[in-house]
């Protein structure tokens, strides 16, 4: 049962063959024996899942059963789950229980799909390999000496361990992207503002965005479907209607113009990962699109752009973490400053600590001009670049990541050689823009991901194109052996 | 290139974030590594380029100004590490 995806589930469900109860149940177990090796979950949801299953099997009888009804998902430990603890992998929100839903949640609720759980990131969504979670690091279920890649590693593990058919996640400089080529899923980063971001714990606001990561593109398009929506409590979501991202799955791409940017196949690039990416253009070649050359000439300034703008951010934001009204506090403060510089220095993590200071510095009195007006007019350089390569053609490919997934610990001690992991993926978040991860083959025995990036809102022809590919290939149907 | 230990100290004191005697060299050097690495954009020519707020330029949505939200003082203050008396307890500011 655990083999099928979104769409078969939601036939099987309707046909009867089994029920959400019989479905939940078997994910549940599957978690509860499997999940050791991986650490996908932080909080697995049983009772509750159970008792959404339950009433979407009565709804499904009754044939009024919205479009995910009894489907069961999980759901990045960033979103806000009202009396579900929500940590974002933090020490500081270790025992942090919202309140209220976040407007994603709310959404997959009305869907009438089940949460399973809430699964494990790396602190406040800052890394790329899942190691600075507070609770431990994810695994990746191809090779758990492997990392799974960040900062989504729980949501891409459980989908890839086949834990889950499907979870959210959140993408700032490729967090959704990244994990889903080291996971060998496939992960879909919208246009920036086309996902709510009210009650998504909040990193760098300008460029984060929540998203699916499934195993094929028509489920990300079902889920899509479900997490899209305007929303007057987030003032930067995008009051536009949102699209049925299946409709156009099946069109044929016969003359798709497919823009590949020479700097994103240079020096860097691991060979074998490089030659899968060029595998996979020659197959939509013989789709019938064409390839066109194309440049991105401030390419190499995206990761520099990136760490002044994200961290100056993420030290604005941050600063809500006081230690008066809610998370971690420590212990006897002997006056209120002591209490502020003690509860965030207890409470955060080592990266989390290094970006505030970064964004502190960046914005400091002095640098200002220097450092993050100066990204923000590179940004717009970026920008423009895409913009231009848009005129002439209809989607970018080239590889998510340079390398395949990495061991554990082997890029801790230097987070600028962590950094440069997600080269490829941090232009799309800088200009906005929405971009795509799907299985291309394997290097080194481990998966690799195809980048797509689409234009903006451009979302529905990004999924057509990769389910094209799905349909014509069958990488995004194998699965991890420990998944077995 | 490292930060000198007088800044770190200065950006702890900004953001209110204790750093530990031990810990204030690896602080330093990795923080001076990232620097580094975002010091590449004081190369790039950027005069008359437009800051960029918004990768769809779009700008502040208005609402009424009308009451949209329930007050829910306890719920909120329940999630406090301390409160007394439907208020948020911290250490004594003024003598």
């Amino acid at each position: 049962m655990h083999q099928l995806t979104i769409a078969e589930i939601i036939r099987g469900l309707r046909d009867k063959q089994f029920s959400s109860v019989e479905l939940t149940s078997h994910y549940l177990e599957r978690i509860q024996q499997l999940d050791s090796q991986f650490n996908s979950f932080i909080t697995v949801t049983s009772e509750q899942a159970l008792k959404e299953a339950a009433t979407a099997d009565a709804r499904l009888a009754q044939g009024d059963a919205p479009a995910l009804c009894g489907v069961p998902v999980a759901h990045k430990d960033i979103f806000c789950t009202n009396g579900v603890r929500t940590s974002c992998g933090s020490k500081m929100l270790d025992n942090f229980v919202p309140p209220y839903d976040a407007t994603v949640i709310h959404n997959f609720q009305q869907a009438g799909a089940i949460s399973l759980g809430k699964t494990n990131m790396d602190e406040f969504a800052m890394g790329s390999s899942n190691e600075t979670s507070y609770y431990g690091a994810v695994k990746n279920p191809w090779d758990v000496e492997r990392i799974p890649g960040g900062s989504s590693g729980g949501s891409a593990a459980a989908v890839a361990a086949l834990l889950a058919p499907g979870a959210t996640a959140t993408d700032t400089g490729g967090s959704i992207r990244q994990p889903a080529a080291m996971t060998g899923t496939t992960g879909l980063k919208p246009t920036y503002g086309r996902v709510s971001r009210w009650g998504m714990i909040a990193f760098a606001s300008s460029l984060d965005q929540g998203g699916p990561i499934t195993r094929t593109a028509e489920d990300a398009a079902l889920m899509l479907s479900i997490m899209a929506s305007p929303d007057a409590k987030d003032s930067t979501c995008l009051d536009r209607p949102v699209q049925d991202y299946t409709a156009q799955l099946n069109d044929a791409i016969a003359g798709l113009k497919i823009g590949v940017p020479s700097e994103y196949f240079g020096e860097g690039l691991d060979s074998e990962v490089g030659a899968r990416v060029q595998d996979a253009l020659k197959e939509y070649e013989k789709l019938g699109a064409e390839l066109v050359e194309i440049s991105l000439p401030h390419s190499k300034l995206a990761v520099p752009a990136y760490y002044v703008i994200a961290p100056a951010e993420a030290s604005a934001n941050l600063s809500r973490f006081d230690g008066v009204r809610y998370g971690y506090r420590c212990e006897n403060p002997a006056d209120l400053r002591d209490l502020y510089m003690r509860s965030r220095g207890e409470g955060f993590g080592e990266e989390v600590k290094r970006r505030i200071l970064v964004g502190s510095y960046a914005l400091s009195a002095g640098y200002y001009d220097a450092y993050y007006n100066k990204a923000q007019q590179v940004r717009r350089l970026i920008k423009q670049d895409f913009v231009d390569a848009f005129d002439k053609v209809d989607v970018i490919m080239g590889p998510t990541a340079p390398n395949p997934a990495f061991k554990l610990g082997e890029k801790n001690a230097d987070p600028v050689a962590m950094y440069l992991e997600d080269i490829y993926t941090i232009a799309t978040n800088l200009a906005g823009l929405p971009g795509m991860s799907i299985p291309c083959g394997f290097a080194h025995g481990l998966p690799v991901g195809l980048q797509i990036i689409g234009n903006y809102l451009d979302e529905a022809r990004m999924l057509n194109v990769a389910h094209q590919f799905q349909q014509a290939s069958d990488w995004h149907q194998q699965t991890a052996p420990a998944a077995e | 290139m490292a930060v000198d230990a007088q800044t770190i100290e200065k950006l702890a004191e900004l953001a209110r974030i204790a750093i530990s005697e031990e810990t204030i060299d690896e602080v330093s050097s990795r923080l001076g590594d990232v620097l580094q690495l975002v010091d590449q954009l004081q190369a790039v020519n950027t005069d008359g380029v437009e800051p960029m707020a918004h990768p769809l330029d779009e700008v502040q949505v208005l609402r009424k100004d009308a009451v949209t939200e329930p007050n829910r003082r306890e719920a909120f203050l329940a999630l406090a590490p301390q409160s007394e008396a439907g208020l948020y307890l911290v250490p004594k500011v003024i003598d």
